[in-house]
């Protein structure tokens, strides 16, 4: 009888070993393990036998079972990992065809930009404030030190706006920068203050690659107790190490506007030439980015602020000329022209 | 402005390298954008002295010259008639280049034989030279041109193009450049000779000034000139004045011209004799009172504009240009020179209507002082007499209302470093503005001082004023970085940026590009999206001076715009296109300034995916347009109803009115087949609109917290038919009804076989749900048998079988 369970043993094992597909398994199982296998009616003869016996076989009987069992799991297994490489191996699969197309849109080049802006001043305590886009003169000219007939308002060519009122002696204008809202800012809110004002700004201008008239500005307005200088330019030259990089060079010259004194120029280096002089930076090397100074005794006297007290100050930048300068868009107009094959490049 | 480099350095020695007094000069505010060179290309160009002159051989009406040119002699063929013994030329060497004038183009000269006669070199005209447009005879230089000198050297020179701000006039003159010059290196001013002798014929008997109006006109001088003669300037006064970017007209005018180039004055002769009555008036004009300038135009004033008169006409617009009545033409022999002081705004308001912008209106418009009158008048009689000859009046008549002292201004030096952040020595304060030529007196305290700014500056009114010339001279760049160090302020951002950045952000999630268009529309724009004629309402605000027609009004709406863009993108673009603008519309209001709501607007059209290799390629419709209206709103927590619409605009019946807590906040729907041939569109399209500005409070409302419900679902599907004139709305709201259903959401809606006519299918699944125990079929099957016959009976639905 133990013969007899070797023999069956070393037979079915090599049975087992010519399988080779997953579902043959189990018609081996059920042969050699099932209810009506050998096996099973040795086990079962068991008890006819006398103890001695029963024990030896029945010893053997519980290995050899142990022995197929384990078997079998390990050549189900080893069958399975074969499956899975020819599977893997080769089923043709194409990863090229692209994927189920889902909607997705595009901010306006714009209106990234002037985000990405806000957000490094919100990050410096700043808070975004907007305001009227039509507006009284005395806010966009008077208020800022610019009354009528003053030079600084040849430069910035106006569009009136054609009031019905005629009793109303106050003009009404579109905005023609964003400054405009300095004063309407100072009059709500006393100091401490720290605010950018976005927005757009119109000017009388014909179009052409570099103008246009309608674009964007953002301005800055800070007020309290010891602001200096000195503040104004570690205040423009970190926004300008965050937005422009670590590397870019930055000039810090004297420039004239009626509404801050002192008054300043921030350029940077022009990235075209790199500083050596170019068509876009009309071979100066530099690209002017923004107009700054330390507001104006007088403006914050208008405001109700003893200049004695606070000082502050004040800069304002063209948007526009950003994106432009980032990704060498040579013409305004694209902007505004809402050219899908323009606008999804962004 | 354009500054000589020659005419500067007679005013100052500039030891810097070029490119180093630019930079310096720029960062202390007066940018040099450009240093062109003139004579850059009269190489092989000398000053030639013309020795004899003899007939051509073969030719009557060619001449033999010969030309000393200091080493050597040459001897050209030269046609032209203006030639004389002793004249001095520019003699242009084989090899030269010249502008042919003919063509205009830049050659080289090249040996040649004319009529027999060998020519190796030329006498050049100014039109050959590249000078001016000059071209009737050779040029002819000065007596004083140095023989065998090189052209270049004698005519070249660097000019400075200079931004000068509008804040500082003085600067837009040699002397005031050279004064920053002075400043910013350390160097010293050489001033010209001024005085010049004058006869013993007292100004005074000869003509007398009155200022009527002194609000406009400060201070009035003149000087008087007998006895002149009216020619050509000489070169090197015409040259400098060509490099400038002035034209010579003759010495008078140009010396005029010259000095106030030079002093920044402008000036002004007449010609005595024709100055009726020896009288200056200067007065305001009478309303329609005419004068013919200068350039022979008939100009009709107002009684605003200031002129200068005689005893009985205007002889010029103060300021702005002379009369032709008064002209100094070649004849004229006696000369009146003003050196006047007139009101800014008085000449910008002027110079701007008559569009007449001129060099000296440039300058009165920005402020000089009257202080500078004297000095240019005298600079210019001196030079007058030099060039023209005559002899000067005694005295100048001088009437001056305008005259003010100038206060000086206390500055500390805590002043300085309170405004610019760093400290500066006194002494270093003084004398940066000493070196400006301010006057620093000491005053009570040892760390302030008593500045007076100099007669010429007309931009100082205060201490920051004074900070700033510290600042720029000291160098904006020793001026150090610090981070603002003040406590943070409080923060009250207004809602309306953050919703207005929400809803950018979800567009683009739900494929929308952004486009941001032009606020100014026509009137045409607008019209397009009416169906029939009427009057637009709102009436939108008209520009005063528009730039054109299609930019004359602000936009009411954004709608025109974005539809006009489709339509020009569905030119190049045959895919789906999904656009919205966020941006202000202008409401006009009675009085005041009109309101700026922010409007979101949004167009679809096409398909509602791209065309895919895995298929699914059907169109927009309504309720795509509704679908991204609904996510929006829940987004920001709003719910809204929607309600049958009213827009003209849009499809009679696919349309729905936007209601939030009872108010119309936008719309939605397909836009009215009549509107899209107006802007050229052939497809249907759909819109919606929402006015975010009456959005706003009701985003800002309080969430919540919906507790999870333990007990399990119970889901039901229920089919119903119903009239076609039943909406959706009115089931759901009926099964929302019952307490224990606690969600409803239709899955089908069906029109058509089996379903007899006037009727439609609608499916629903309900989800049951108790908040206290789990809920039993039985309990569950109540429900619905409840909630069947209330559909039934209020709204005639009868089970799907």
């Amino acid at each position: 009888m133990l013969k007899q369970l070797e023999e069956l043993k070393l037979k079915v094992l090599r049975e087992l070993e010519e399988v080779s597909e997953i579902k043959e398994l189990e018609s081996w199982r059920v042969r050699y393990l099932g209810k009506k296998s050998e096996l099973t009616r040795i086990l079962r003869s068991l008890a006819t036998l006398p103890l001695e016996q029963r024990k030896t076989i029945g010893a053997l009987a519980n290995e050899v079972r142990a022995d197929l069992e384990s078997s079998l799991k390990q050549k189900r297994q080893t069958l399975r990992e074969a499956q899975v490489v020819i599977q893997t191996k080769e089923e043709q699969f194409d990863t090229t065809l692209p994927g189920r197309p889902l909607p997705i849109g595009h901010l306006h080049p714009i209106t990234q930009t002037l985000y990405e802006i806000c957000d490094i001043f919100i990050s410096m305590g700043f808070q975004v404030v907007e305001g009227p886009e039509v507006e009284w003169d005395y806010y966009n000219f008077e208020s800022l030190n610019i009354p009528k007939e003053h030079p600084a308002r040849d430069t910035m060519s106006t569009l009136w706006v054609d009031s019905k009122a005629e009793s109303d002696e106050r003009c009404m204008l579109l905005r023609t920068h964003t400054t405009s809202m300095q004063l309407r800012v100072m009059e709500k809110t006393p100091p401490p203050l720290r605010v950018i004002i976005p927005g757009k700004v119109y000017r009388y201008e014909a179009s052409d690659a570099t103008h246009t008239p309608m674009f964007h500005q953002i301005d800055g307005l800070v007020v309290d107790k010891g602001i200096t200088m000195a503040d104004l330019k570690g205040t423009l030259y970190e926004v300008v190490r965050r937005f422009f990089g670590e590397d870019r060079k930055v000039r810090f010259r004297c420039d004239y506007f009626p509404f801050v004194e002192p008054g300043a120029e921030m350029a940077i280096e022009c990235s075209v030439c790199s500083g050596n002089g170019c068509r876009l930076c009309g071979n100066s090397g530099w690209i002017e980015i923004l107009g700054a100074g330390m507001t104006h005794p007088q403006v914050l006297q208008r405001a109700g602020l003893d200049p004695e007290v606070y000082s502050g100050f004040a800069f304002g930048m063209g948007v526009d000329r950003i994106p432009m300068l980032r990704y060498w868009i040579d013409n305004i107009r694209l902007f505004y022209n809402s050219d899908l094959r323009f606008l999804r490049q962004f | 402005m354009k500054v000589s480099l020659n005419w500067l350095r007679e005013y100052i020695d500039i030891n810097l390298p070029l490119a180093d007094l630019a930079d310096r000069l720029t960062m202390a505010g007066i940018e040099v954008s450009g240093m062109p060179v003139t004579g850059g290309n009269l190489g092989n160009i000398v000053v030639g002295q013309i020795v004899a002159i003899n007939p051509h051989p073969n030719a009557d009406r060619l001449t033999l010259v010969t030309i000393d040119l200091g080493t050597e002699q040459s001897t050209v063929v030269c046609g032209a008639p203006n030639l004389r013994l002793g004249d001095k030329v520019a003699f242009a060497h084989v090899d030269a280049q010249l502008i042919d004038p003919r063509s205009g183009q830049v050659c080289r000269l090249k040996p040649a034989k004319i009529r027999g006669v060998t020519s190796s070199g030329m006498a050049c005209s100014e039109k050959e030279l590249g000078i001016s447009d000059s071209h009737e005879g050779i040029m002819i230089l000065s007596e004083e041109a140095p023989v065998g000198t090189s052209l270049a050297d004698y005519l070249g020179d660097t000019v400075l193009d200079l931004e000068v701000t509008p804040n500082r006039p003085d600067c837009l003159s040699v002397i005031g450049i050279a004064r920053e010059i002075a400043a910013l290196t350390g160097q010293s001013l050489h001033l010209a000779e001024i005085s010049y002798k004058a006869s013993t014929s007292p100004i005074d008997s000869q003509i007398s000034v009155e200022i009527v109006d002194p609000d406009l006109c400060p201070r009035y001088c003149a000087s008087l000139v007998t006895g002149i003669k009216v020619a050509e300037s000489p070169q090197w006064l015409q040259q400098r004045l060509l490099n400038c970017g002035m034209r010579p007209i003759n010495n008078i005018v140009d010396v005029t011209n010259y000095v106030m180039l030079e002093y920044g004055q402008p000036l002004h002769a007449f010609d005595y004799h024709r100055i009726r009555g020896k009288k200056i008036v200067v007065r305001r004009a009478t309303a329609g009172e005419v004068i013919v300038s200068l350039d022979w135009v008939k100009r009709t004033l107002d009684e605003n504009m200031l002129v200068i008169a005689d005893e009985e006409r205007a002889v010029a617009i103060a300021g702005v240009m002379g009369g032709a009545n008064s002209e100094v033409t070649e004849s004229a022999t006696t000369l009146l020179l003003e050196s006047a002081n007139f009101n800014p705004a008085s000449i910008h308001r002027t110079g701007s209507l008559l569009r007449l912008p001129s060099e000296a209106c440039m300058r009165f418009e920005r402020g000089i002082r009257p202080e500078l009158t004297i000095p240019a008048l005298k600079r210019a009689t001196h030079l007058i007499l030099q060039l023209a000859g005559g002899k000067a009046a005694k005295g100048l008549a001088d009437v001056y209302p305008g005259k003010r002292d100038s206060e000086p201004i206390l500055l500390s030096t805590e002043m300085v470093e309170r405004v610019l952040g760093v400290e500066f020595g006194f002494d270093q304060i003084v004398s940066v503005l000493s070196s400006l030529g301010f006057d620093c007196k000491p005053s009570a305290s040892v760390s302030e001082v008593r500045v007076t700014a100099p007669y010429w500056r007309s931009d100082i009114q205060q201490a920051v004023d004074l900070v700033e010339e510290v600042a720029r001279i000291i160098g904006y760049d020793k001026i150090p970085a610090t981070m603002l160090s003040q406590q943070l302020p409080r923060q009250n951002p207004d809602p309306i940026i953050n919703l207005k950045r929400q809803v950018r952000y979800s567009l683009i999630g739900y494929g929308f590009d952004e486009i941001v268009t032009y606020s100014l529309t026509s009137s045409d724009m607008l019209n397009k999206l009416l169906t029939e004629p009427r009057p637009l309402e709102p009436v939108p605000l008209r520009m005063a001076n528009p730039m054109t027609a299609e930019q004359e009004y602000l936009r009411t709406n954004l709608r025109a715009n974005l539809l006009d863009a489709l339509a020009s993108n569905r030119r190049h673009e045959d895919g789906n296109i999904r656009l919205f603008e966020l941006g202000k519309v202008y409401l006009p209001r009675p009085n005041d300034l009109p309101s700026e709501p922010e409007v979101l607007c949004g167009v679809l059209s096409g398909s509602r995916l791209e065309r895919s290799w895995q298929g699914g390629y059907d169109s927009f419709d309504f309720y795509e347009a509704k679908g991204v209206v609904e996510g929006l709103l829940s987004q920001v927590d709003v719910e809204a109803s929607f309600e049958k619409g009213g827009d003209e605009s849009l499809h009679p019946v696919k349309q729905a009115t936007i209601i939030v807590d009872g108010n119309r906040v936008g719309v939605v729907g397909e836009l009215h087949p009549k509107v899209s041939p107006a802007f050229d569109i052939s497809e249907t399209v759909y819109l919606f609109e929402i006015d975010l500005s009456s959005l706003l409070p009701f985003t800002i409302g309080h969430k919540m917290f919906q507790p999870i419900l333990r007990f399990p679902t119970i889901v039901r599907d229920i089919a119903l038919i119903v009239d076609t004139g039943v909406t959706h709305q009115q089931v759901s709201n009926i099964i929302s009804s019952f307490p224990l259903v606690k969600q409803v959401s239709i899955f089908d809606a069906y029109v058509g076989e089996p379903i007899p006519p006037g009727k439609k299918s609608l499916a629903y699944r309900i989800t049951f749900q108790s908040p206290t125990h789990t809920m039993t079929d039985d309990e569950v099957s109540k429900v619905q048998q409840k909630t069947l016959s209330k559909l039934s009976s209020e709204l005639g639905a009868m089970p799907r079988s």
